[in-house]
């Protein structure tokens, strides 16, 4: 499991894709915190980073299926999931590698926009009065959130050869896992379930993990999610034994 | 007995891949698998290797069942699949070193420069496999299969796109290991059954037409070309004396 894990991880970086997703991603994300009129810290006035929070997992429905893509579909494509698969790794093993490295990598790419903290915390009034606890918050919700977008995004992989169809496919489950099911139990013949709908949804634990106290019902479902999607890449992988 | 097949059975919805063949294979020897396009060789290969399942019957490989000790099956094959997938964006010696990290080897540097000098890959060793002619691509598949010293080698066409030369180098590499270890092959290449295999197996349509040694066969059709003796059995309707 670990030598996939650092050979995926060395794989994905030795490819200019990688530093061209990375780039796309700072940029991004800067022009709407620090240049767009909108949604920048500069015109709103107040020292914190709630703009980044708020783009971020948007951001996240498209880097995320962009990096988990090719994790299973381009093995299998190529033929070298035979050469894996007769190996003595069991499907596990190669699975949660990948999810791994993916995880890894989505860390890594997160990784630059600390500068934008320490930005904010030199430029404030008083240096650093900026809610660190709620910036830690938040980001423990986007490791988590990706964490359950990259376990969708493997499942897609899982499910096809193309690529560019495990992407597409990913980017609308995440989105609809993200916020689908807010806009699903706003339908007011649903009122009765409504709440239930959006505590399926990602965005409503996403927020409350943001708030910067990590509640264990909201740890326990982004566990729960990732696992379930993980539970459907292997039964995927596994069917070609039935 | 290293590989042991009972009545091995594989059907893809109403098509039988391989329907009821049996053998044996043992070390110090190398068995040739024969067949038309389709007979089920490449298929009987991907369930002794545990990449997909039998519908029936039992595989064994060094006395462990494929369907239920597949990890410790794993453990004690080498295998070259049919068209030798590998990670074109990796070097010959990173791909080595990562199948020699996933089979857990120790002294994982000296195995790869001896699996290296063994291929004859000593003046490609540094390149990336995308940027190696067919015939290295080749070796370096066959390098990963004999990494970890397995007792069983499978082997799926080994010598398909290598020139003359690389041909005989690589059956004489075949023919060395096979003095210790089982080596099952399969071909089409009649020049190779002749110059390598002892035993012979010939698969048509899913069942086994021929198993015998090269010897005996020879002399049951009264010492014909093999190709012809595989013509007859496997039923083409081209005349033999059409045959080059």
């Amino acid at each position: 499991m670990i030598s996939i894990l650092f050979k995926e991880i060395s794989g994905f970086f030795t490819s200019w894709v990688a530093y061209l997703i990375m780039a796309a991603f700072m940029l991004v994300t800067g022009l709407f915190l620090w240049v767009f009129p909108d949604s920048s810290i500069l015109d709103y006035g107040y020292a914190g980073l709630d703009s980044f929070f708020n783009i971020a997992p948007y951001l996240f429905i498209f880097l995320v299926p962009a990096i988990t893509m090719r994790a299973i579909a381009e093995e299998k494509k190529d033929g070298t999931f035979e050469l894996l698969a007769t190996r003595p790794l069991s499907d596990w093993d190669i699975l949660i590698g990948k999810f791994l490295a993916c995880l890894v990598i989505v860390l890594l790419t997160l990784l630059p926009t600390l500068i934008y903290y320490f930005s904010i915390y030199q430029l404030g009034i008083t240096r650093g009065n900026i809610d660190t606890g709620a910036v830690i918050g938040s980001y423990i919700g986007l490791v988590l959130l990706g964490s359950a977008f990259t376990s969708i995004g493997l499942f897609t992989s899982s499910l096809s050869n193309n690529q560019i169809i495990a992407f597409t496919v990913a980017v609308f489950l995440c989105f609809f896992a993200f916020s689908g099911f807010d806009s699903i139990s706003s339908i007011i013949s649903l009122q009765g379930i409504a709440s239930f709908l959006t505590g399926i949804g990602i965005n409503q634990h996403y927020q409350s993990v943001s708030r910067g106290v990590l509640d264990t019902r909201d740890l326990i479902y982004f566990l729960s999610f990732t696992a379930l999607f993980l539970l459907l890449s292997k039964t995927i992988l596994g069917a070609r034994k039935w | 007995m290293s590989i042991e097949v009972a009545d091995l059975c594989k059907t893809y919805g109403n098509q039988k891949a391989i329907d009821g063949i049996s053998f044996k294979a043992l070390p110090g020897s190398v068995l040739g698998f024969l067949g038309p396009n389709g007979a089920g060789k490449s298929t009987t290969m991907k369930i002794l290797t545990c990449f997909i399942p039998q519908t029936s019957g039992t595989a064994h490989i060094c006395g462990f069942d494929a369907r239920t000790d597949s990890m410790e099956v794993r453990r004690h094959i080498g295998y070259l699949p049919e068209h030798n997938p590998l990670y074109l964006d990796m070097y010959v010696r990173e791909t080595l070193a990562y199948i020699g990290a996933i089979q857990k080897l120790d002294q994982t540097e000296k195995r790869i420069n001896d699996v290296i000098e063994r291929c004859g890959l000593g003046d490609e060793q540094n390149k990336k496999l995308g940027a190696l002619s067919k015939g290295y691509r080749q070796r370096v598949g066959l390098a990963q299969a004999i990494l970890a010293d397995p007792k069983v080698l499978i082997l799926d066409e080994p010598t398909s796109g290598l020139d003359p030369n690389q041909v005989i180098a690589i059956r004489a590499l075949i023919k060395d290991l096979s003095k210790t270890k089982t080596v099952v092959l399969s071909t089409h290449i009649m020049q190779e059954v002749d110059a390598i295999c002892e035993n012979v197996i010939i698969i048509n349509k899913g069942k086994i037409v021929a198993d015998d040694t090269l010897t005996g066969l020879r002399s049951k059709h009264s010492n014909k070309s093999l190709e012809n003796i595989f013509i007859e059995l496997t039923g083409s309707d081209v005349q033999q004396d059409e045959i080059i």
